[in-house]
């Protein structure tokens, strides 16, 4: 069971918000959710599986990259080449 | 020189995302030169919007082709569109979109299956033959049952996901719905195959021509897929039609799938643990709705995403975020992975002893627009779907018949690439009750 | 040391390895320099849909890596992804490896503060991937922003993490030089990239609690992170307090670290597999893997093969290019050259901020050749090099020893050539000269000079003593 301020928690890990509004609700769904996963406990201990391919591997060669055109023309803001992105400061 | 489809087909069930009015194509002599063909709205394309079903992605118009984009192309096809679904995947009714529920084509006051709604919608109600969906637990199975059509979830590695949005990377794949068993068949030709750009393709072509002889098939009936909270109505519908292929000459066994007690809790488990993961790239920096750069990050990306994922789609990312955090870990994911492996396990062993596995493809007939409200209610309709998608094998679902006048799937389990099998079989009925 | 007061280092270096192309996707990594935005692709600029493909020269430089550092590969490795925000990370995850790395449980010797060997075990390394990078803009009128460029986005890194069994911040860096010149010496590194080289450092006091310091970008950083931390706590615990286990930031600019993150905004990485990539299985592929010659062999080499002293030997083998630069001169005169590149060059290069491969290799050859002959004196040589370097430093052609000896005339003086140099001091300086006649020996130090300035160096002090004395000697009789 997870209370209103562990699923702030969670959201906050999600970097998602959530209003206080809709926590309530959200935190009763959740939990019903997490009564139902508890069905795993009745797993029995085994190994997880392995997948059955490996070494799939890319020689070192260069291949051409998007003009500075095409990379940023998605993007929401750019300067001087850059993208724009909230501070970190 | 390039040729161009007109597509001027009426939307009545609000199928597409975007469409192209004129689709061109490669006249180049390709299997599917000229025909127009629907792709879902979470498989990337040059130069057409992108949206994944998701306000978080209006807006977006790739740089680059999905490769199994990219073989349609060069198979000749007409891209005519992009269509609508559950936001990237998330549901099991195609109500979960931005962009407005689709409505089922048999019955438009019932949902038409999803998350690939827009895809068995487009093709149930007639505005194209062919399209590509992708299943991460059901997605392209559920909708062509409730629709009507015929859908196949190719064995994991056996389609590139490279361009496939990602959901889920280890459950889904993209697969192509059809009309007819021989329209799937068609489009899985040209789009499986090894790429070098997806690390988990297998160097598996499909050329394969459908063959209906299924003498001396041995046909395993798990008892869990017409066990409780499967609608008895749907049951004894998929009853007759393996009966169908008894009297083809199949042999049927009973058997057992203990694993299936774990295996939703275990799928969405993965699935959203995945996508906590997947989704968090959505900031609005590099693409969509730009993000708010007033504040610092953190309050700024909060609250782009908590303004512009949907609630169903947020939940997700907060169940994996949970399932993934410090203390959880093992109780949760990793006890999933446990389960899964033993759900594939069971198949390996029923499939061993089996040529195929058969049942429902969904425990009752297409739900009422808005009648699952409760998200753990709509969770529980995927349980005969998911354990394909953890056991990464082939399921196809082909209609077989109509329980109140709505259509009903069977589902075909094969073994790990027995892609051509499943399609047999599926080809075996439909050629038999057509 | 007081041994309440013993300091316990262990490092995590993160170090960019010189691949062709990053390593996910096939966009070059040679990106120093270029526009912003244009080594990028969908895959490194983490566009939806788009999926990682590993380098596989990038596996086999952690190979390389694992066997120099005498590290046990695993039959299965594989990578995960750690999940965070951070606007320079454009998936929101860094694909890294998490608890299957490519290699555990190695070592590498060092010198340690009493120059005696020291085993320093390695825990790990793991190959990842390195993000973005932010510029930050702050406006007068606004609220600041940042402006993010991709390029470095998915360059291969290799993470190398140590066992806290470093002792002081001098011990510290000699793990990291000698760290360096081995991942040169594997050709797998260039050290002189601009951010090559990142570590976060773990230190703590005996008997407290762990500080972990992070953002040290360079060699020197490291040893001023380790002594401002070193004194920071050792304050502390003198005025009874306590060290609070945590994370700070080393302030490149200021010399200090500073406390980075409260508790509740510790990261949970959410670690789990990463579904878009197969396993490796390359244990086997460690026999095919061939070592050069590293830097303890190859000291040992020049010790024994051209005889030179364990220092030069040590001076000359830390860095690869100096070692190369040494080995196509040693043939002139092993010991000249030695005491040439390792006692003199190198701080002149230092001095004017010059890498050893800006100059060639065959001037200094001519020049020790020239001082091998007699043909100028040591001092002569010095101006020589400086001459010839500050050449170089302007860009211009690296002119010939032999043509600077000519041209500034500092061939040494011989015989008869510097006989009316004398004379002329002699006659300049009668005073100096009845001192000396009347017994005072010092004088003849005085003259000597004067003869010495007159011929700008290029006389020999031994030979011109000589003259000196039996000219002034002469005069007596």
């Amino acid at each position: 069971m997870v209370n209103e301020s562990d699923v702030e928690g969670i959201a906050k890990l999600a970097d998602i918000s959530i209003s206080k509004e809709e926590l309530g609700a959200f935190t009763s769904r959740f939990n019903d959710i997490l009564e139902y996963f508890d069905i795993l406990d009745q797993v029995p201990p085994g190994e997880e599986g392995v997948p059955d391919l490996g070494n799939v591997l890319r020689e070192d060669v260069v291949t051409p990259s998007l003009s500075q055109e095409e990379a940023t023309a998605n993007a929401g803001g750019t300067e001087d080449g850059f993208i724009r992105a909230p501070r970190v400061m | 020189m390039e040729g161009g489809y007109i597509f001027d087909e009426k939307d009545r069930h609000n199928a597409f995302i975007s469409t192209l009015d004129l689709a061109l194509f490669e006249p180049n002599g390709g299997p599917l030169e000229g025909i127009p063909v629907a792709v879902k709205d979470n498989i990337t394309t040059v130069g057409i919007p992108t949206t994944c079903g998701s306000r978080i992605l209006e807006g977006y118009v790739p740089p680059y082709d999905a490769h199994v984009v990219a073989l349609l192309r060069k198979a000749g096809a007409a891209i005519v569109g992009k269509t609508n679904m559950d936001e990237f995947g998330m549901g099991t009714t195609t109500e979960n979109s931005a962009f407005g529920p689709v409505t089922n084509p048999v019955d438009p006051a019932r949902v038409p299956g999803g998350s690939s709604g827009g895809s068995a919608a487009a093709i149930a109600s007639g505005m194209v033959d062919l399209a590509l969906g992708s299943d991460t637990g059901g997605s392209i199975r559920c909708p062509a049952a409730f629709c009507g059509v015929v859908g196949l979830k190719p064995t994991f590695g056996r389609v590139s996901r490279y361009g496939l949005i990602a959901y889920s990377n280890s459950l889904e794949q993209i697969g192509p719905l059809g009309k007819t068993v021989t329209d799937v068949n068609t489009l899985m030709s040209v789009i499986a195959g090894p790429d070098a750009r997806d690390s988990t393709t297998y160097d598996r072509l499909y050329d394969h021509t459908p063959n209906s002889d299924v003498k001396g098939l041995r046909i395993a009936v798990p008892k869990e897929y017409f066990g409780e909270g499967v609608d008895p109505a749907v049951a004894a519908k998929v009853q007759d039609a393996i009966a169908t292929l008894e009297g083809l000459g199949a042999e049927t066994v009973e058997c057992s799938i203990p694993s299936m007690t774990y295996a939703l809790a275990a799928y969405y488990v993965t699935c959203t643990s995945e996508a906590s993961s997947n989704l968090a790239r959505f900031d609005g920096v590099r693409y969509g709705p730009k993000v708010e750069t007033v504040r610092s990050w953190h309050d700024e990306f909060r609250d782009h995403r908590g303004a512009l994922f949907g609630k169903e789609v947020q939940r997700r990312i907060l169940l994996g975020t949970f399932a993934l955090s410090a203390g959880y870990y093992g109780k949760y994911y990793a006890k999933a992975q446990v389960a899964r492996e033993n759900v594939r396990r069971d198949f390996i062993r029923v499939l061993k002893d089996a040529d195929v596995i058969a049942g429902p493809t969904m425990p009752s007939i297409a739900f009422c627009l808005g009648e699952k409200s409760d998200p753990l209610s709509m969770y529980l309709a995927d349980i005969l779907t998911v354990p394909a998608n953890l056991a990464g094998v082939p399921a196809i679902s082909v209609p077989c018949g109509t329980v109140d006048r709505m259509p009903v799937g069977l589902q075909i389990i094969g073994p790990h690439f027995a892609d051509e099998r499943v399609v047999d079989v599926a080809f075996a009925f439909e050629q038999e009750v057509a | 040391m007081d041994t309440d007061q013993q300091v316990i280092i262990g490092l995590e270096i993160h170090c960019q390895l010189n691949t062709k192309t990053k390593l996910f996707c096939g966009c070059s990594a040679e990106f120093q320099g270029a526009p912003p935005n244009t080594h990028c692709c969908p895959i490194c600029l983490g566009l939806p849909g788009a999926m990682p493909r590993l380098n596989k020269q990038a596996v086999i430089y952690a190979l390389k890596v694992a066997k120099a550092l005498n590290l046990e590969v695993p039959e299965y490795s594989e990578f995960s992804r750690k999940n965070y925000f951070y606007p320079d990370l454009p998936k929101a995850y860094q694909i890294s490896q998490y608890d299957k790395p490519i290699a555990e449980k190695g070592y590498l010797e060092i010198e340690n503060d009493e120059g005696h060997t020291k085993v320093v075990r390695i825990t790990r390394i793991h190959l990842e991937e390195d993000p973005g990078r932010l510029v930050h803009k702050t406006g007068r009128d606004r609220a600041g922003y940042s402006l993010v460029d991709y390029n470095r986005s998915s360059i291969p890194l290799i993470e190398i993490v140590t066992e806290p069994d470093l002792r002081s911040p001098k011990e510290a860096r000699r793990f990291l030089n000698k760290l360096r010149s081995t991942l040169e010496y594997l050709e797998v590194f260039d050290g002189e990239r601009e951010g090559a080289i990142r570590v976060d450092a773990n230190i703590s006091i005996k008997g407290h609690n762990r500080v972990e310091c992070k953002n040290i970008s360079s060699y020197k950083g490291v040893e001023k992170a380790l002594n401002f931390e070193i004194t920071r706590q050792r304050n502390l615990i003198r005025r009874g307090q306590y060290i609070t286990r945590e994370t700070r930031h080393f302030m490149e600019g200021r010399g200090i670290t500073t406390s980075s993150r409260s508790k509740e905004e510790e990261n949970d990485y959410r670690y789990f597999p990463e579904p878009d990539l197969r396993p490796l299985r390359v244990r086997s592929w460690l026999d095919g893997v061939e070592l050069p010659e590293l830097p303890d062999a190859r000291r040992d080499r020049f010790m024994r093969d051209y005889g030179i002293s364990v220092n030069h030997a040590r001076t000359l083998t830390g860095d690869l290019k100096v070692a190369d630069f040494y080995e196509q001169i040693a043939g002139v005169d092993p010991n000249l050259a030695a005491t040439w590149v390792a006692d003199i060059l190198l701080g002149e290069l230092n001095y004017r901020s010059m890498k050893i491969d800006e100059i060639p290799a065959i001037n200094i050859g001519d020049l020790i050749a020239l001082i091998r002959d007699d043909a100028i004196t040591d001092k002569s040589g010095v101006e020589v090099l400086r001459t010839m370097l500050d050449h170089c430093l302007n860009k211009e052609d690296c002119p010939m020893p032999a043509d600077i000896v000519a041209e500034a005339g500092l061939g040494k003086v011989k015989g008869g050539e510097f006989d009316a140099v004398i004379a002329s001091v002699v006659e300049a300086n009668p005073q100096a000269v009845s001192d000396y006649l009347a017994g005072k020996k010092g004088a003849l130090n005085f003259l000597v000079g004067q003869v010495m300035k007159e011929t700008r160096g290029r006389a020999d002090p031994k030979v011109l003593n000589a003259q000196m004395s039996t000219y002034l000697d002469a005069l007596e009789e």
